[in-house]
């Protein structure tokens, strides 16, 4: 037997491709907007989402039948804020130049829509193991495009990967820099983020013309 | 065979294929389309697309070829300042052209090269028939950035604004932003160090900078918000036998080309004049200021301030962008009355940027793009303000 059924598969990579939180629902855009000016930024912004998204929305789930409708949304703030703290102060304790990077968006989590959007659409109607599922899937579909646009906002913008300068070093000209390149300061500001998303959301419907909008 | 027949020959070969936009599009910019169209009311006018284009070029014509020279004259001048005294004797000569040849031209074609592929592939896997629309914006482009650009970076420049400023949007006439303002601010953003500073805007400064030899040329705007002397005369500035972008420095020749397209119905005076009455107004309150001694003379913004307002209206690229920029018909307002507002607040902010923030000192492109955004909603409440004066006349007749 598989280790996951085939509708529960469905619930990890619907989000990967063609049911994106980032580039089919344009959701949690903000954040993707402002730390992905670097690679390894993107990737504990990922990480510590995926960790959030998946144990808040098994604990909301296992809560679903206790949580009185009218007050849900605040229990569901007190469940994400309380993941977000430990993800916060994991971050300071172990990776602290990189918490200061992130700075108040690791806190900002706790807003990003696609978290509350899939406790209201999915963790409060499903069985916890789904509703893992679901979480991680969908947190693995923003991480997947967060990943991609800070893979190419650093490589274009500082010329570096995770720090390491893989096209040469700028300032004693060497690598690519010897024959007159240079970096594009543009790609290091937030508007660059916006093309980048927006270049992914047109590729990934020229491949797919079903994710294409009637109008 | 002659060519003519060679294109039709391709054309009719290709016809309905993937490739036949590329081939349509050769034939039409070197003859007249052989095909008429057919079935309802026409209204027959020569001025088509491609004609429109070829007027704005030919207004631009004067403007490319005084930057040739000037490009010249600049680093001569910049070597041998006596070269200064007697500017008419030693500008228009054959090695100040040279200059303009091996530096101008190569900007030209790897504009013209880079866009036109871009427009040639969208319009074969798209399969619509090219459009004339990139014609003007490959010659503006090389016109208003600095003369030291590297190519690949115009090239590079070229192709995210033409993709981003109008091909993601359905290509030319459904557009925002003005393609060519697009591709200079990418450039102005992306490689900052390009595209300001006292050494960009004079051919080979930035190569001996740090030599015996070394070279500069700081603009009037950089020299004004620095608060240092300017050498040049208000003659120099009106003439454009200043450093600067390409070919937006010479005011006489853009006057020339604001009248003639003026002339042609091409460029609309309503937008042209209101542009150089806002940039008055800010001026005007700007020189105010100054006057009722609210700021001091160790103010960063006293220079700029300080200058007077008709003085802003010749430095920089204000009138380059009045003229050929906030004049493009698709990104600009379209009522009578919105291309007054449109006009004025492209002035007003192009001043106002330019004093406020040192960073950018040219806030013409800035103003521009930004009222590019926000003509549609001007045009907007300017239909609906008629709408509803025409309703409450309406009512007054028939109660």
């Amino acid at each position: 037997m598989a280790l996951l059924s085939k509708k529960d598969t469905k619930l990890i990579t619907d989000p990967l491709t063609d049911n994106n939180p980032i580039t089919i629902q344009v959701l949690g855009i903000c954040s993707a907007l402002a730390i992905t000016a670097e690679l390894k930024a993107s990737i504990v912004m990922s990480i510590a989402v995926i960790f959030v998204m998946g144990f808040g929305n098994v604990v909301i789930s296992l809560m679903r039948n206790v949580i009185p409708s009218k007050i849900r949304i605040i229990v569901q703030l007190i469940v994400v804020a309380s993941l977000v703290i430990i993800v916060d102060q994991v971050l300071k304790a172990f990776a602290y130049p990189l918490s200061k990077t992130l700075g108040a968006f690791v806190g900002l989590i706790i807003t990003n829509c696609i978290i509350m959007g899939r406790f209201e659409a999915f963790a409060l109607a499903n069985k916890p193991w789904r509703s893992f599922l679901d979480g991680i899937g969908n947190a693995l579909g923003y991480g997947v495009i967060l990943i991609i646009v800070g893979f190419f906002r650093e490589l274009l913008g500082a010329g570096t990967l995770l720090g390491y300068q893989v096209l040469g070093d700028p300032i004693t000209k060497t690598g690519l820099y010897a024959i007159g390149y240079e970096n594009n300061g543009f790609m290091l500001l937030s508007p660059m983020a916006l093309i980048v998303v927006g270049l992914i959301i047109w590729v990934q419907r020229s491949r797919n013309p079903a994710l294409v909008e009637e109008n | 065979m002659s060519l003519k027949q060679n294109l039709h020959n391709l054309k009719e070969k290709y016809k309905g294929k993937k490739m036949a936009p590329a081939f349509n599009a050769i034939h039409t910019f070197l003859y007249l389309p052989n095909e008429v169209t057919h079935g309802g009311t026409h209204i027959k006018a020569a001025d088509d697309l491609k004609r429109t284009m070829n007027t704005v070029i030919t207004a631009l014509i004067p403007c490319l070829l005084f930057g040739m020279f000037n490009a010249g004259y600049q680093h001569y001048a910049a070597i041998d300042p006596s070269l200064r005294t007697d500017v008419l004797a030693n500008f228009f000569t054959f090695d100040n052209l040279w200059i303009g040849i091996i530096k101008v031209l190569p900007l030209v074609i790897v504009s013209y090269g880079a866009g036109l592929i871009v427009e040639f592939i969208f319009a074969v896997i798209k399969g619509h028939e090219v459009e004339e629309g990139y014609l003007v914006t490959g010659m503006l482009v090389p016109l208003i950035v600095p003369i030291d650009t590297p190519l690949w970076m115009l090239a590079v420049a070229v192709v995210f604004g033409v993709v981003i400023g109008k091909e993601v949007f359905g290509g030319t006439g459904m557009n925002i932003l003005n393609p060519a303002l697009t591709i200079r601010a990418f450039l102005f953003f992306a490689y900052p160090t390009w595209m300001s500073g006292d050494k960009v805007w004079v051919y080979e400064a930035t190569e001996r900078a740090g030599t015996a030899d070394a070279i500069s040329g700081e603009t009037i705007l950089g020299s004004y918000a620095q608060n240092s002397e300017v050498i040049y005369s208000n003659w120099d500035k009106f003439m454009g036998f200043i450093p600067g972008s390409v070919g937006e420095t010479s005011t006489l020749l853009i006057l020339l080309g604001a009248a003639f397209l003026i002339f042609t119905k091409i460029g609309s005076w309503r937008i042209i004049v209101s542009t150089f009455v806002g940039a008055a107004v800010m001026g005007l309150i700007f020189n105010a200021v100054v006057s009722a001694d609210v700021i001091t003379e160790s103010s960063k913004f006293y220079g700029l301030m300080n200058t007077p307002f008709w003085e802003h209206l010749m430095i920089g690229g204000l009138a380059f962008g009045a003229v050929f920029m906030a004049t493009d018909p698709v990104t600009g307002s379209q009522t009578n009355k919105g291309k007054w507002i449109y006009g004025f607040l492209i002035g007003f902010l192009s001043i106002m940027i330019r004093v406020f923030n040192p960073a950018y000192p040219e806030g013409v492109f800035l103003a521009i793009l930004l009222m590019n955004v926000f003509a549609p909603t001007i045009d907007h409440y300017v239909v609906q303000g008629n709408v509803k004066r025409r309703m409450k006349r309406l009512k007054a007749k028939t109660a």
